[in-house]
């Protein structure tokens, strides 16, 4: 491990509110530990401005783990940064070299309005979920849980899709700004399972139809999203889902 | 509606023993025997009532949703900009359940034995059973959500061990079961938003509880992205909002996670139950820098298959490849040949520090062990251990630049759940009527130390299992007049809040929350963590009101608080954590006995193991807030064990 210590040029979006116009702000940072995750050096920052009586940075952010999908925003031109399958949380300073110059970017996507600073809404990923990204059961009276066996390829195969943490990063990445990525990941999850299959032909007309009513954009094969999905989701899902709702239609 | 509501008010003063309410009968009938005399809202009337709940973690989700099925309408809060964000999604390693799929002896006692166990004597036995029966509900339920757990080649699930267990009965999704489970919750909610019987509040913090003629009646929130304080009537409040690790600064807990809406229902008269009973993992990253931010657990599950060592001399600095197996010390694995690697947290992470303290402690800081795969990696494979752990491996490797197939892992000790929380009787009632706490909120059923994978269970068991059935009945026998949200106590509230928003605001001091957090966390760590001792607490105690009186003079906070403001939230948040750490500190001084994960250096055995004082401390002590300025009064729930024999845990 490396004890030097670095100095960065950082270029931030600055944005007061989701109506108001935003700008790229230098700072200049010295002392950044190359053990020093990315939120860690931004904590930094902070620290700085507020001594100088400056508004913070507005960031989402919360387990730092890689896995509530809080922390969101385009490093560098790559959303949640240069390390493959990585969230930004996850992301440390070591892959950065003393003296670059870093940019440091919200979301952009029409359905993601700024909210502030680096701060989107991403609200419409829930509408979507609540369009159809369920198995119709209550609480109680469901059947022992090995009564229906599910071979060990096929719930791993389920497990890979559902591991999505709902960053958005599928979406800030796509040319079209489309969120199939993260729709069909939970369209396929619930297809593998047998718990999914009788409400399938359902589910994915619901969820893809709101998808669109939200204002995202239509997958045309980039890959740009599994490219940067922080869980490495593979475009099968996208395959899949299109499937799904080819059989749905009929 | 009957209005055969007890009163808990005529409680004297001499008088501070505290009533679990549990019902009569042998421990195995009292669940089963509570549901048949249990009083039930019908259907139709189900939806006049408005249920508020705040938190969408595995309790709150859980809870919402199937309360919401049932017919209540349901009102909805969390502080993320998602209900699927909640920190419960970090938990790795498992849920435990006493399916006996494993043919291994497992049994709903067994399951229920080894939590009393766990907890070293110190947890209700009522509820416990009750969570054990509870368990085998809750793997049904998400298999049948869609929760992709791991399974055997023939298609059934498969389970693992985890740590104080003789058995296999925890189940897993890689080491993402916490987040498969979460979403399985999560998408029970998202379904009742659907159907219009959830209204959904994201990015609300709850800043204070109203009361009304002594019932717990609506919240005040703020709105975290306009700064707008809202006020919400209910006829009862759900309370599922996590527990206080934060209140170290440094800790497992997501750096949201917080206090404040438990704090603001203890100073509204809640009392506060086992405030000391904090678990310290033994399994987590250690600190790098003066910059961490937050710390990364390990899961528990990588001690079935990782040993634990240090260098058996002091001040060994060669690389761990280097160290040859006869100059290693295997110190679990020596000194509890049974369980070895896999005894509890709390024997784990004691044993850490104290080879730390002989000065063993390998890193650049002295403050770590190794966690070490080689012996799995030559027996099963390096691709099994991939299918088990890659995921944790991964992460490991992205935090620290190391590869733990090829070096050991470092660890060392970190705050990772609190098992105290706010006091319930065995309804999950707080002494508040209608304020009802789940999960890690509540302080109900570890008793003073959690064993690995029973906080999502527990979690879930209140929400799914336990919640739909009392909080009606709490509802059918009891007097709920019209209030709606322009009552006085719901101004008051709201005036509350807001003015303690201006006041923050308006400092104008030095010092940043996070200077003022870390410094809480300091004094916490040294003096209310693993080793505690009378000297040490008093001084914490002097200590924390000093930082409490500088924070709030010399706070500094810039922005606004009518828009999103991140260190306005962390600011409010750390004012609360200041108070808890007092009493954390004050509850841990009075306990003059090691338990679980409270250990008084004062009270231990021959062999450095923690020594309960039964005759005198077997009792949950639930704190009653009297006043900014004055001290906490003492009530105690004497916990009488019927069904164990109270013994020195051993797992030698």
């Amino acid at each position: 491990m490396s004890k030097d210590s670095m100095k960065l040029h950082l270029k931030i979006w600055r944005q007061e509110g989701p109506n108001s116009s935003g700008k790229l702000v230098d700072y200049d940072l010295d002392n950044v530990s190359p053990d020093m995750s990315f939120l860690e050096m931004l904590d930094i920052l902070n620290e700085e401005l507020i001594k100088k009586g400056e508004r913070p940075i507005e960031f989402e952010h919360d387990c730092r783990e890689g896995i509530c999908g809080s922390c969101s925003m385009v490093v560098n031109g790559i959303a949640h940064g240069p390390q493959k399958a990585t969230a930004v949380c996850q992301l440390h300073m070591r892959h950065f070299n003393d003296g670059d110059t870093v940019y440091i970017e919200p979301w952009r996507a029409k359905a993601f309005p700024i909210v502030k600073d680096l701060v989107t809404d991403r609200s419409a990923f829930d509408r979507i979920m609540q369009a159809g990204g369920y198995v119709s059961v209550n609480t109680g009276g469901t059947p022992d849980a090995n009564a229906i066996p599910i071979g060990k390829e096929t719930a791993d195969e389920a497990f890979d899709f559902a591991t999505c943490i709902g960053c958005g990063a599928c979406v800030a990445a796509c040319p079209n700004s489309s969120a199939s990525l993260f729709t069909g990941a939970k369209i396929s999850q619930l297809a593998l399972l047998p718990q999914g299959d009788p409400e399938r032909k359902k589910r994915v007309r619901a969820m893809v139809e709101q998808m669109d009513a939200e204002g995202f954009g239509d997958c045309s094969n980039h890959a740009e999203c599994e490219a940067v999905c922080p869980k490495g989701i593979s475009i099968a899902a996208i395959a899949r889902m299109r499937r799904e709702y080819l059989k749905a239609l009929f | 509606m009957s209005s055969e509501v007890k009163n808990s008010s005529t409680m004297s003063e001499k008088d501070k023993i505290l009533d679990s309410k549990e019902p009569e009968g042998p421990l195995t009938d009292k669940w089963h025997s509570h549901l048949d005399k249990i009083k039930l809202v019908a259907p139709n009337n189900k939806r006049k009532y408005d249920i508020i709940v705040v938190g969408t973690g595995l309790a709150g989700a859980s809870a919402a949703a199937s309360l919401a099925e049932l017919g209540y309408n349901v009102k909805s809060f969390c502080i993320h900009d998602t209900p699927r964000r909640a920190h419960s999604i970090a938990a790795q390693g498992g849920i435990n359940a006493a399916k006996n799929y494993q043919n291994d002896g497992d049994t709903i006692y067994r399951l229920f034995y080894d939590t009393i166990k766990g907890g070293d004597f110190r947890s209700r036995e009522s509820n416990t059973y009750r969570l054990a029966e509870l368990s085998v509900n809750i793997i049904d339920q998400a298999v049948a959500q869609g929760v992709p757990f791991a399974r055997e080649y023939g298609g059934l699930l498969a389970n693992r061990s985890f740590g104080g267990v003789q058995v296999k009965r925890t189940f897993y999704a890689r080491g993402q079961t916490g987040q498969q489970l979460l979403l399985g919750a999560y998408s029970a909610l998202m379904r009742q938003v659907n159907t219009g019987k959830v209204e959904m509040f994201p990015r609300r913090e709850m800043l204070e509880l109203v009361v009304v003629d002594g019932k717990a009646r609506g919240i005040v929130t703020r709105n975290l992205l306009t700064g707008e304080i809202e006020k919400h009537a209910g006829h009862a409040v759900v309370l599922a909002t996590g527990g206080y690790g934060n209140t170290f600064y440094l800790s497992t807990n997501a750096k949201n996670s917080n206090v404040t809406a438990a704090w603001r229902c203890y100073k509204k008269g809640a009392y506060f139950g086992n405030p000391c009973y904090v678990q310290i993992h033994p399994t987590c990253i250690p600190q790098s820098g003066h910059y961490q931010s937050k710390l990364t657990l390990m899961s528990e599950s990588l001690r079935n298959d990782g040993r634990v060592w240090v260098p058996k001399e002091k001040g060994d600095n060669r690389k761990p490849t280097d160290i040859p197996e006869e100059e290693r010390d295997y110190y679990l694995e020596r000194k509890y040949p049974s369980f070895g690697n896999l005894v509890p947290r709390d024997v784990a992470s004691r044993n850490a520090k104290l080879v730390c303290d002989e000065g063993r402690g390998v890193g650049n800081t002295g403050k770590a062990v190794y966690l070490d795969f080689q012996t799995a990696i030559e027996r099963d494979g390096i691709d099994t251990i991939r299918d088990k752990y890659g995921n944790l491996f991964e992460m490991y490797e992205r935090i620290t630049g190391e590869d733990p197939y090829k070096v050991p892992m470092r660890i060392y000790p970190a705050v990772h759940y609190t098992m105290g929380g706010l006091w319930v009787d065995y309804n999950l009632m707080s002494t508040i009527p209608g304020l009802h706490v789940l999960g890690e909120a509540n302080f109900s059923d570890h008793g003073a130390n959690r064993l690995g994978a029973s906080a999502l269970m527990q979690g879930l068991a209140d929400g799914y299992f336990v919640i739909p059935y009392t909080l009606g009945d709490y509802l059918a026998q009891t007097e709920l007049k019209p209030v709606e949200n322009d009552h006085d106590a719901f101004r008051e509230a709201a005036n509350e809040a807001a003015d303690k928003i201006d006041k923050l605001l308006n400092i104008n001091g030095n010092k940043t929350v996070m200077e003022f957090h870390q410094e809480l966390g300091a004094i916490m760590w040294d003096k209310v963590g693993m080793a505690r001792t009378k000297e040490g607490l008093q001084e914490a105690i002097k200590e924390i009101k000093e930082l409490k009186e500088e924070f709030w003079n010399n706070l500094k906070l810039t922005g606004e608080k009518n828009t999103f403001n991140k260190y306005l939230e962390f600011a409010g948040r750390v004012a609360d954590f200041l108070e808890l750490g007092e009493l954390m500190a004050e509850d841990a001084l009075h306990r003059e006995e090691s338990c679980g994960c409270h250990f008084r250096d004062e009270y231990q055995t021959e062999e450095g193991e923690a020594l309960r004082n039964d005759d005198e401390f077997s009792y949950v002590a639930a704190w009653e807030y009297k006043g900014d300025d004055k001290k906490p009064e003492l009530h105690k729930e004497n916990l009488t064990f019927e069904n164990v024999k109270l013994s020195q845990r051993s797992y030698k």
